[in-house]
């Protein structure tokens, strides 16, 4: 295996989508939405219009809490109502859409990188290059990987600076990452961007435009917006344990579809597509 | 006896129902430009990506350096630069970056790159925009680009796919004269895939000409002549109102004469080899008959695809 030549494609792929504005744009606007915008919206709120319309707004935030369990109720425990809001939008309700971040970034950069390739007619002298079909495969998947996951972990820091600093008073001093964020970051972060990309590769393989490409990816979002329903109805809470089994599920998936995308992912049926 | 650098036996290659490559067998010696030239969907580029190995063969056999391009695909591609029918480039990269990538791939060593890709540059008149955009480029200006890329890791053999498809005469005459100069300084190995005729009359020691995936005829231009037309044609134009009639009285005798027409103050002579026609020249001297022009007939290459072309139809 040639890693000069995996890097070499990786870097190549991330100078393209920088270059790429339909691609990069989503990588600026809604990291700047979650980790800034949202966060200030939710901890300022409570903060500048009186506890009563808030309390009327959420209604009884007990019965919001009715189903979470004990061990994550925990946190509420002799917190004021304005400290609760917080709690509950900045710590629960906002988490699982930090997770639609690796699956739109991989699979922004992964549909530029297999289908705009193909558009704008440079894959076939890629093809010819002394490079393994691996290699190749390898080179592009990273370029749309580790940015997803460097991407993913700089909004949750910039979001973990926006929330403590901004709550800091309200809340006493620093809270935030809770427990659960932890597996988010380091396990299920890294699951969905690679969701993302061998998702892509596989989609890729049926449509001709990186538009086409993006939308059809795109619509995986949908799996995280299941979670963020679930936490709102409040039938699923993302606790460790349930972060990390969700991880584990979305790893054994990822298994699946790199092992189709790589049995996919070769010249004969590359060159058969130009 | 050198080893030739292609050997290609029966090979065959299918999409479905279409017989896109059907039994051909060729060989291409070292040092020599060797076309393949037929119309579009005769194969030419389905061979070019069978030889680098990424398409599998769906029959026949193949070796490039003695290696088979279907397993040993890499191996062969590090010899090999290619110049693909639409030469696209990273359009949002520079030339000096699309070049340095490629070089990566190509395994040159690091220390080395920098100074390779500005010597190719160089070399393509491209050094003063090397580092502007590919998409501010002209079309000749990117196609010479294309060709610094297959040349980026000096291979010994180079395949060239309809190398000026789309330029105008000025950038075409430019690229053809880089191919040529590259086959006379360094004995650049070349195999041009093409339609153009004329790119490879000019370019090409030999050539295979190709309809619907198999040979119809394969060699030098005068052998492929030979073949087709085994007797040799020479106008003569007499001078100053000489009778062609009465000269043609006096060479129709001359060894070697097989057929002659007069028409005004033209002969039109067949003969069976091009030793007769000095003869004819002497006896028509000998009668006193003045001589214009002696011209004996070419055949172009184009003459030769045709007649193969309207022979397969």
């Amino acid at each position: 295996m040639n890693w000069r030549s995996i890097w070499a494609i990786a870097r190549k792929d991330l100078k393209e989508v920088r270059q790429n504005k339909a691609a990069w744009a989503p990588g600026i606007i809604v990291p700047l939405v979650f980790a800034i915008i949202m966060p200030l919206v939710f901890i300022i709120l409570p903060q500048v219009i009186p506890v009563e319309d808030v309390q009327r707004e959420l209604g009884d935030i007990d019965a919001l809490l009715r189903n979470m369990p004990p061990a994550m109720k925990a946190i509420f425990n002799d917190k004021s109502l304005e400290q609760m809001f917080v709690i509950y939008m900045a710590g629960f309700m906002l988490a699982p859409m930090f997770l639609i971040m690796p699956l739109m970034f991989s699979s922004v950069v992964g549909s530029d990188s297999f289908v705009g390739e193909r558009e704008r007619k440079t894959m076939e002298a890629l093809l010819y290059a002394p490079t393994s079909d691996m290699e190749l495969f390898l080179g592009k998947v990273l370029a749309a990987v580790l940015p997803a996951i460097g991407l993913s972990w700089l909004t949750y820091l910039v979001y973990a600076v926006v929330v403590n600093a901004a709550s800091f008073s309200l809340m006493g001093g620093l809270w935030f990452p809770l427990a659960s964020w932890w597996p988010m970051m380091f396990w299920l972060t890294p699951a969905l961007a690679v969701l993302g990309i061998s998702a892509t590769v596989l989609i890729s393989s049926r449509v001709r435009t990186f538009m086409e490409a993006y939308q059809l990816s795109g619509s995986l979002v949908v799996l995280v917006l299941a979670l963020v329903f679930g936490q709102i109805s409040g039938v699923l809470f993302l606790g460790v344990g349930t972060v990390l089994v969700i991880g584990t599920l979305v790893w054994a998936v990822d298994a699946v579809l790199i092992y189709l995308s790589v049995s996919n992912f070769k010249r004969s049926s590359l060159v058969a597509r130009l | 006896m050198t080893q030739p650098i292609i050997e290609v036996t029966n090979l065959e290659r299918s999409f479905g129902a279409n017989r896109a490559v059907d039994g051909i067998t060729f060989q291409v010696e070292p040092g020599e430009v060797f076309g393949l030239l037929g119309p579009n969907g005769a194969g030419k580029t389905t061979t070019v990506r069978l030889l680098n190995g990424i398409l599998p063969p769906s029959g026949g056999t193949m070796r490039v350096f003695g290696l088979d391009p279907a397993t040993e695909g890499e191996s062969v591609r590090k010899q090999t630069g290619v110049l693909t029918e639409t030469p696209s480039h990273y359009e949002r990269l520079t030339a000096r970056e699309n070049l340095e990538f490629f070089g990566t791939l190509a395994e040159i060593p690091e220390q080395a790159l920098g100074s390779r890709v500005l010597k190719i540059l160089s070399f393509f008149e491209l050094e003063s925009r090397a580092n502007d955009k590919v998409e501010t480029y002209s079309k000749g200006m990117k196609q010479r680009l294309a060709l610094a890329r297959a040349l980026i890791h000096e291979p010994p053999l180079l395949f060239l796919d309809e190398p000026t498809s789309g330029l105008d005469p000025e950038a075409a005459q430019q690229v053809n004269d880089l191919i040529a100069g590259l086959s006379r300084r360094s004995r650049q190995t070349v195999v041009l895939a093409t339609h153009n005729l004329l790119d490879a009359q000019r370019l090409c020691d030999r050539v295979a000409i190709l309809n619907k995936g198999r040979i119809l005829a394969m060699g030098s231009l005068k052998e492929l002549a030979r073949k087709l037309w085994p007797v040799t044609w020479v106008d003569i134009t007499l001078f100053n109102g000489a009778s062609a009639e009465s000269a043609a009285a006096g060479i129709q005798s001359v060894r070697g004469v097989r057929q002659v027409t007069a028409e005004n103050e033209s002969l039109a002579i067949q003969v069976e080899a091009d030793d007769v026609i000095p003869q004819v020249v002497s006896a028509l001297a000998r009668e006193n008959i003045p001589i214009l022009k002696v011209n004996p007939r070419d055949y172009t290459l184009e003459d030769i695809y045709f007649a193969l072309q309207a022979g397969e139809a």
